[in-house]
């Protein structure tokens, strides 16, 4: 394929949507399938035959439209008009009401507000064809410029201007760290030519964080330009997407995202005509949270254990196969065509001094509006949760939220007002994480919170070290203990003293950030703590 | 009573006889797999998806026989299936439930759900009901976050589940099995 | 070859590029305390006994997997240093089943030497009495749970240095044992030609030769080394 037959093919999908007046685009992600969305989708269809208008309507199914909580979501365009909780039976309703005449809004199911919080607030760059475009055609992609950047980078930029470009945007690792990206190319593209490999972390392991399974399900070709960009910058020829065998609807897109750009020589040899081969290969993860770590990627990907090794050597000097690789996150690989597209001027001008870009987070737990949200680095967290989340349902009052997972920790509400960007999160002893937004009210026990942190470390540990395996055990069981109302004052040292061992002594960032749920309650609900220790017998003498 | 008895055996006998049929072409299907993957070590996890789709679960014979094929000790092999909390070393049940415990949906109550459906199974997570009819599992997280609690039944995504709901879901594999 | 010089424990070492801090510490006489690791096979840095800290960086490191640099200044045991030690050997001996008094390694066991080196008297943690299993279905070796500590050097030997790779490790976290062939009983198992590398490699009472009782275990340490020389250097001198 040539950029001119690339262009050709955007046209021909535009026009071919222009002739209809109405797209009807139903979402099929994970969230509103399991909400009865195929159902949904079908009905539209059959109704859109007996009303005759087939050749003014389509119906089509797209990615995630963010508001996953009231889901089955369907939206009308051109008019903008979001329809929550659809069910089959709204779909002559809905088809009727498109002409306009009857105002009969009976049969029609709730309308989303558009200029909600929830909505305006909204910054969608990673999510920018999420909820537009259908994820199984490439035609579509391509008609809103897919696969433009990659030409534009293999034919007009040497791979060193790609890296400079991606270094001067600011970006960031979105897995959770928060690695310069720019950096961590240059560092793969400095080690000598030979065997390098792409990897794209799609092993999405944190609970309550579906950022990268809708970004997965709703635009994969975007990720796919993305490492085939990557590659070309690094000087490898060959991808691994790993991931986890729990989004089977993001593989299923994936595989055929693949095939298609295969079909149409996007992926493959000699890209464009240049001398660029880029192929990838997709991996699928077994259920093991610690393959979200780097070196247990590569691991897992080898057909191994998924146990993660000592650093250095670090990835991009020896990773899969002791050959340099690169590892990226899937929202950090989202960011790529835009950046590309825009320049990095532009994506530097969005977030804060060090957090540059946008952020897409999952708001979900006790708040009045779940789904995903996408907004610039900088929003606090009380925009955030009171005014895009609404706050907690029945006018409860929040509590705290928790973001990085079992990795993180929480923000209690008087805290609210911080700008959410990575450093201002470890400030306060929580971390950007992949971006799981859990909102808790009053009445979650803190305690709780940590211990299932807790249960989940101690089931998800390699056993490969010992304070991991073993520490884990054990701050599982003091916990347990205050929870039973056993637990003395000794009892509360020793479980600060091993969650500070674990945390030091620990082999990867699993064993490393176990105990911070541990010791970010401690810190903001010591009292929580204080609440459940019993009295010390004995005239306060501690007993061990 | 006895007409029932006599009726399960039969099926009985009729299944393994059906077994072994199926067996070789099972084993072919493997096959067909670990070639397709160029008898590669490293896709040996690609290659335990696949025998877990076709065996249903990883008996040892379908280890050893993966072992052999791809030339790997045996201990690295079942090292490897234990690993993952997805490979199931143990035949599983007719249906199969799923609660995700996932922060969000722990949040909103998953855990009660889940001991909903324990008490009317009578079961434990990772077990299986005595008549083989219902294995009991739990997840980490669906990504489903946005209809928490969310519970899969026979792989379909249910969400916003109550005590109440899951339990007659339940009770209903329980009353049709025969 | 070039020669890094660096201070351990205010004791200028030089060594030659490449060498990692345990072997600068050992040139230099000083002891750092490892569990999982053995000469001659490769280095995991599980039990983190080996941990130091190296002044600019926060991190602590395993020495026994990290590099020397020049003019690098490490300390092998500060009182955090000793404090996280002692919790490591405490973790270890609530996690398993280790009484000492009736153990075939008791008095020639490196977890023991261990709590005794990091002055472990109790463990502050519980004791978990797992139940584990003993396997003595070898004609001349055995294998007792309780006392393992997954350092997996057993996997080690057997893997890197006897090429049959027998053992391995199953399941993961707590639950985590190590596995010969197929879960099967060890003396099932085709592929071990009962050299006994393992025996000479475990560092507890974990795998034993049959016959051994209370304190009598004796390992051949230097048979280990005798192969690694005669294997990687060409060298058969014992």
């Amino acid at each position: 394929m040539d950029l001119q037959e690339l262009l050709e093919m955007g046209k021909q999908e535009r026009d071919r949507q222009d002739l209809k007046q109405t797209r009807i685009r139903c979402c099929t992600a994970a969230g509103c399938l399991s909400s009865g969305a195929a159902a949904v989708k079908n009905s539209l269809e059959a109704a859109v035959t007996v009303a005759n208008l087939e050749d003014s309507v389509e119906v089509c199914g797209v990615g995630c439209l963010r508001f996953c909580g009231r889901g089955a979501l369907v939206e009308i365009d051109p008019h903008r008009i979001l329809y929550e909780e659809v069910t089959a039976e709204n779909a002559p309703a809905i088809i009727s009401a498109l002409s306009g005449e009857e105002r009969n809004q009976e049969g029609l199911p709730v309308q989303g507000d558009r200029q909600h919080p929830f909505f305006a607030l909204q910054m969608p760059i990673v999510l920018e064809n999420s909820g537009k475009i259908d994820p199984e055609r490439i035609e579509e992609y391509i008609a809103v410029g897919g696969y433009q950047q990659l030409h534009h980078v293999l034919m007009e930029m040497t791979p060193q201007e790609v890296i400079e470009e991606i270094a001067k945007s600011g970006l960031r690792g979105r897995g959770g760290g928060g690695y310069p990206t720019g950096l961590k190319w240059a560092t793969v593209a400095k080690m000598p030519k030979g065997q390098k490999y792409v990897v794209c972390n799609a092993d999405e392991g944190d609970p309550g964080a579906f950022m990268d399974r809708s970004v997965l399900e709703s635009d994969p070709h975007r990720i796919l330009e993305g490492m085939a960009i990557a590659g070309y910058a690094v000087g490898a020829n060959y991808g691994y997407i790993y991931v986890r065998a729990e989004y089977p609807l993001a593989i299923k897109r994936l595989e055929k995202a693949i095939q298609q750009a295969k079909k149409y020589e996007l992926l493959g040899s000699q890209i464009f005509d240049s001398t660029f081969d880029f192929k990838i290969d997709i991996r699928v993860g077994a259920g093991a949270f610690v393959c979200g770590e780097e070196t247990a990627l590569i691991a897992s990907i080898e057909g191994k254990r998924g146990n993660p090794r000592p650093r250095p050597p670090y990835p991009a000097e020896s990773g899969l196969w002791e050959c340099p690789t690169l590892i990226n996150n899937v929202e950090t690989l989202a960011n790529i065509v835009p950046i590309i597209r825009e320049g990095s001027d532009w994506y530097a001008s969005i977030g804060t001094e060090n957090s540059k870009g946008t952020k897409v987070f999952a708001l979900t737990g006790k708040v009045c509006n779940t789904g995903l949200i996408e907004v610039p680095m900088g929003t606090t967290v009380r925009q955030i949760v009171e005014e895009m989340g609404g706050g907690v349902p029945d006018s409860g009052t929040v509590k705290a939220v928790q973001t990085g997972g079992p990795s993180g920790g929480c923000i209690p509400a008087e805290f609210f007002d911080t700008p959410v960007d990575y450093e201002s999160l470890l400030k306060l002893g929580t971390m950007m994480g992949s971006g799981g937004a859990i909102v808790m009210d009053e009445n979650t026990s803190m305690v709780e919170i940590a211990r299932f942190y807790m249960e989940f470390c101690r089931g998800e540990s390699c056993g490969k070290c010992v304070p991991c395996r073993a520490g884990t055990v054990q701050l599982y069981e003091l916990l347990s203990k205050f929870l039973d109302q056993q637990a003395t004052h000794a009892d509360l040292e020793k479980l600060k003293a091993l969650s500070y061992m674990v945390k030091e002594t620990s082999l990867c960032g699993l064993g490393i950030s176990a105990p911070n749920p541990i010791l970010s309650t401690l810190r903001y609900f010591s009292e929580e703590y204080e609440e459940l220790i019993q009295q010390d017998s004995l005239n306060g003498k501690v007993t061990v | 009573m006895q007409s029932i008895a006599t009726e399960t055996k039969n099926r009985e006998a009729k299944s393994t006889d059906h077994k072994k049929t199926q067996v070789d072409k099972r084993f072919k299907t493997l096959d067909i797999t670990i070639k397709r993957n160029h008898y590669r070590q490293d896709a040996l996890i690609e290659i335990l998806h696949k025998a877990q789709e076709s065996f249903g679960y990883l008996e040892p014979e379908v280890l050893s026989h993966v072992a052999k094929q791809l030339k790997l000790p045996l201990s690295r092999v079942y090292g490897v299936a234990t690993f993952y909390q997805l490979f199931s070393l143990k035949p599983s049940g007719v249906h199969s439930c799923v609660v995700c415990l996932g922060t969000a949906c722990y949040v909103k109550g998953s855990d009660r759900v889940l001991t909903a459906i324990e008490k009317e199974l009578k079961i434990h997570v990772g077990e299986t009901t005595p008549d083989g009819n219902v294995s009991l599992m739990t997840a980490r997280c669906l990504g489903a976050c946005g209809i928490a609690p969310a519970v899969v039944f026979d792989g379909a995504v249910a969400g916003k589940q109550e005590p109440e709901m899951a339990v007659i879901k339940v009770k209903t594999w329980q009353e049709d099995k025969e | 070859m070039s020669v890094r010089t660096l201070t351990i424990d205010g004791q200028p070492v030089a060594i030659a590029e490449g060498a990692t801090i345990l072997e600068a510490a050992k040139e230099a006489g000083i002891h750092i305390p490892t569990l999982c690791f053995l000469e001659g096979v490769s280095a995991v840095a599980a039990c983190r006994m080996c941990l130091v800290e190296v002044e600019g960086i926060s991190k602590l490191l395993p020495a026994c997997v990290t590099q020397v640099a020049e003019e690098m200044v490490v300390h092998t045991n500060t009182p955090k240093l000793q404090e996280y030690r002692r919790m490591t050997v405490e973790l270890l001996f609530a996690e398993g089943n280790h009484v000492c008094s009736i153990c075939v390694a008791n008095g020639n066991c490196e977890l023991q030497d261990a709590a005794i080196k990091v002055g472990m008297d109790h463990t502050r943690f519980p004791y978990r009495f797992p139940n584990r299993s003993v396997d003595v279905s070898h004609p001349q070796f055995g294998i007792d749970h309780n006392r393992c500590i997954l350092c997996t050097r057993c996997v080690r030997v057997c893997d890197e240095i006897e090429g049959a790779h027998v053992w391995d490790v199953a399941q993961r976290g707590t639950a985590a044992y190590i596995v010969s062939g197929l879960n099967q009983p060890w003396g099932e198992v085709d592929a071990c030609t009962s050299c006994g590398k393992c025996v000479d490699a475990c560092p507890t009472g974990a795998i034993f030769r049959k016959g051994t009782t209370t304190a009598e275990k004796q390992r051949d340490r230097a048979k280990l080394e005798f192969l690694v020389n005669a294997r990687e250097k060409h060298e058969w001198t014992r």
